[in-house]
């Protein structure tokens, strides 16, 4: 595919988030140092020191400022980027709910990583899934590809004028963020300018034409902007569709909110992030071996894929579904699995569903460990077992 | 919340912005005060603190010449908007010569 | 994991400094410009200089998905000598090669290693310390595992090389790790 629009270069993730950003041409760069985020935006700084992006990289005291400095930024109508990991994600909290609540469409690269404490640098989604309330939309990639492309999609979903939402792409702390591969990326960041054109589509402090942004809403007012964010949120779902299909025709590379490998067994093992790319080899193996499994790659975790989910998964005998955070006290502590049994119950679908916690805190998972997993929710389901309860794979007693 | 109906999330500004400056003046506070100020226009020096103190802002001025008993002339008069004032006393607090008095609304 | 042997799975040992992330970075820079898949990470750990450190490098003809640590690789690369070799070594596959920075002899590395593997030895310090005039010894590691294991072309890591360092170090780089090419035994 090396020709003249895409430069075949190594990356790791952390580096195809900056150039995503680079490449929608963003005018605002927040951002403040934690690991495994920081490479992305010392790249983004780079960028800008070399003359290839025309932003302004506001040096903040912390993640609390610098999701502060964004939706300033944001407000005025600039493109916005900012990136950062596990406690940095924590202190921006509160201002997550305003980004959205305001309405700005903001873009943030997360490089997953375990929670303090214990300390833990190391990767797995328990600060993404904190997330999951405040009103932003998730996309999760799978490779440094998925980032680059990602990050590009993310502009063009938050800056509808029927979305208006802030945009998280989380990739896999150091497990992605520190791995390099192969990233085809634009020659000429120009064949992005009609995809995302630079249009402000959403109100924006302007001394011209002055506006209040932030003030209170009294017990009158504030249930009805929280509804207008369900609905915007409820929409968001066929822009980042449509925002896919459209990135594919203009750029050949093609995503889905749901993405499937090995289509058409009656076992299916659900993932997120770049483990799934172990869940397709230890598939490719298990195949070779007589065993047909499909894989299912959970790309979109906010709005939840229900219709497309339903479509993959209707029609299984069983689902396998491996988290890689705890919500700890839930009644099931596998999220995903959680919300996949909430969808089996709504849609009243009765598949027996096994929730494994597997890879926290960047504890190693190998093609050995999902065939491990794979028979035993195998073993179990034949038992006639129905386990209601996370199975925490691996963990030493 | 007034006789008026009130709008729903269909034709509401999104996220909370209120999109048209200046909207305060559809909203007078005058009916919260319990004592009011009176500018008591002999003693007053037209320091404008009290013009600078007052958070609403409903201290005005206005271009209405006064003399004073003693014979001192003023091009301008400072005045109350009762509309707006909600009869905190910054500004009877401020006044450097005593010029405002604070007295109970009869209602 | 190895399904269609279409692929090569190399393992890095050193210590804090020497490199080790780098060299596994620049091999898997030079595959993708020669125009194949690779990867390429480190086993993160607190990055600090003396420790021990892992990294890894996947080469493929094919794109690569798997991102679990290679256990069993086809090839070690041991670029510090006082670390524990055997332990290096764990995982090997059968046949599979270790390319050693040692000043022993062959003889000897194959006594201490046994017979199970393949054994290649570049003394890479020595290079170092001549051309770099530092005990970094990555380049010339690199060098010699383009001679022992010719799946990357010595051109495309001359070119990551210049890719990652400034001329004047890129320079000294390739001239190590062009003197191992030449002088790695096996």
């Amino acid at each position: 595919m090396e020709n003249s629009i895409w430069k075949r270069i190594p990356l790791n993730s952390n580096y195809a988030a900056a150039y995503g950003a680079k490449d929608s041409d963003v005018d605002v760069v927040a951002a403040y140092p934690i690991t495994p985020q920081t490479p992305a935006v010392e790249k983004i700084a780079d960028f800008i020191s070399n003359g290839e992006l025309n932003a302004e990289m506001i040096h903040v005291e912390s993640e609390h400022s610098a999701m502060s400095a964004c939706i300033g930024a944001a407000a005025v109508g600039a493109r916005t980027f900012t990136a950062t990991s596990a406690q940095g994600l924590e202190l921006m909290h509160e201002l997550l709910h305003i980004a959205s609540g305001l309405r700005l469409p903001i873009v943030m690269a997360v490089a997953s990583r375990a929670l303090s404490a214990p300390l833990s640098i190391w990767g797995d989604y328990s600060d993404v899934i904190n997330i999951r309330d405040t009103s932003w939309i998730i996309l999760i990639a799978s490779t440094a590809q998925e980032v680059y492309d990602s990050i590009i999609q993310a502009y063009k979903i938050a800056e509808d004028p029927d979305v208006l939402l802030p945009v998280v792409v989380a990739y896999d702390g150091f497990m992605m963020s520190h791995t390099y591969e192969l990233v085809y990326v634009a020659k000429n960041p120009e064949i992005f300018r009609d995809y995302i054109p630079k249009k402000v589509n959403w109100t924006i402090l302007n001394v011209e034409k002055p506006i209040t942004m932030g003030a209170v809403a009294n017990p009158d007012w504030y249930y009805e902007f929280k509804y207008q964010q369900v609905l915007a949120m409820k929409r968001s779902y066929s822009v980042i569709k449509n925002s896919a299909k459209e990135f594919e025709k203009r750029y050949g590379r093609s995503y889905d909110t749901v993405e499937v490998y090995n289509n058409g067994g009656k076992i299916a093992v659900l993932t997120y992030g770049g483990l799934f790319g172990t869940v397709v080899e230890a598939i490719d193996y298990m195949n070779k071996q007589g065993t047909q499994i499909t894989g299912i790659k959970l790309r979109l975790f906010r709005p939840f894929p229900l219709q497309e989910i339903r479509k993959v998964i209707e029609d299984l005998k069983m689902l396998i579904v491996i988290d890689r955070a705890i919500s700890f006290g839930a009644p099931i502590e596998g999220t995903v699995a959680m919300e996949i049994s909430a969808l089996l119950h709504r849609e009243s679908i009765d598949i027996p569903i096994y929730s494994y916690i597997a890879s926290i805190g960047q504890r190693t998972t190998t093609e050995e460990d999902i065939i491990g997993i794979v028979k035993d929710a195998v073993k179990l389901f034949e038992s006639g077992k129905r386990i209601s309860e996370s199975i925490y794979w691996g963990v030493r007693e | 919340m007034g006789d008026k109906p009130i709008i729903g999330w269909k034709s509401i500004p999104l996220g909370g912005s209120i999109t048209e400056p200046g909207n305060s003046i559809q909203r007078p506070t005058g009916d919260w005060r319990v004592f009011k100020p009176v500018i008591n226009q002999e003693k007053c020096i037209r320091c404008l603190l009290c013009w600078i103190y007052c958070p609403e802002p409903s201290i005005h001025i206005i271009d209405k010449p006064y003399k004073t008993l003693t014979g001192r002339e003023w091009k301008f008069s400072v005045e109350v908007n009762y509309s707006f004032c909600k009869g905190c006393g910054i500004c009877v607090e401020e006044c450097p010569v005593k010029a405002i008095d604070f007295i109970e609304e009869v209602r | 994991m190895d399904i269609e042997h279409k692929r090569v799975e190399i393992r890095w040992h050193g210590r804090g400094g020497q490199g080790t992330v780098t060299a596994s970075i620049i091999l898997a820079e030079a595959a993708i410009y020669q125009g194949k898949y690779a990867q390429a990470y480190p086993e993160f750990g607190a990055e600090r200089r003396g420790a021990p450190v892992r990294a890894y490098t996947r080469i493929s003809e094919e794109p690569i998905y798997s991102r679990a640590p290679i256990i069993n690789p086809d090839v070690v690369v041991i670029l510090d000598p006082s670390l524990d070799k055997k332990l290096c070594i764990e995982g090997l596959k059968p046949n599979g090669i270790v390319i050693l920075n040692s000043g022993r002899s062959l003889d000897i590395l194959r006594k201490e290693l046994g017979s199970g593997v393949k054994i290649a030895r570049i003394d890479a310090t020595k290079i170092a310390l001549e051309i770099i005039k530092a005990p970094f010894v990555n380049m010339a590691m690199l060098g010699a595992i383009a001679r022992v294991i010719p799946i990357v072309d010595i051109k495309y890591i001359e070119e990551a090389i210049r890719e990652s360092f400034r001329a004047r170090v890129a320079e000294a780089n390739i001239q190590a790790m062009r003197r191992a090419f030449e002088e790695v035994e096996f």
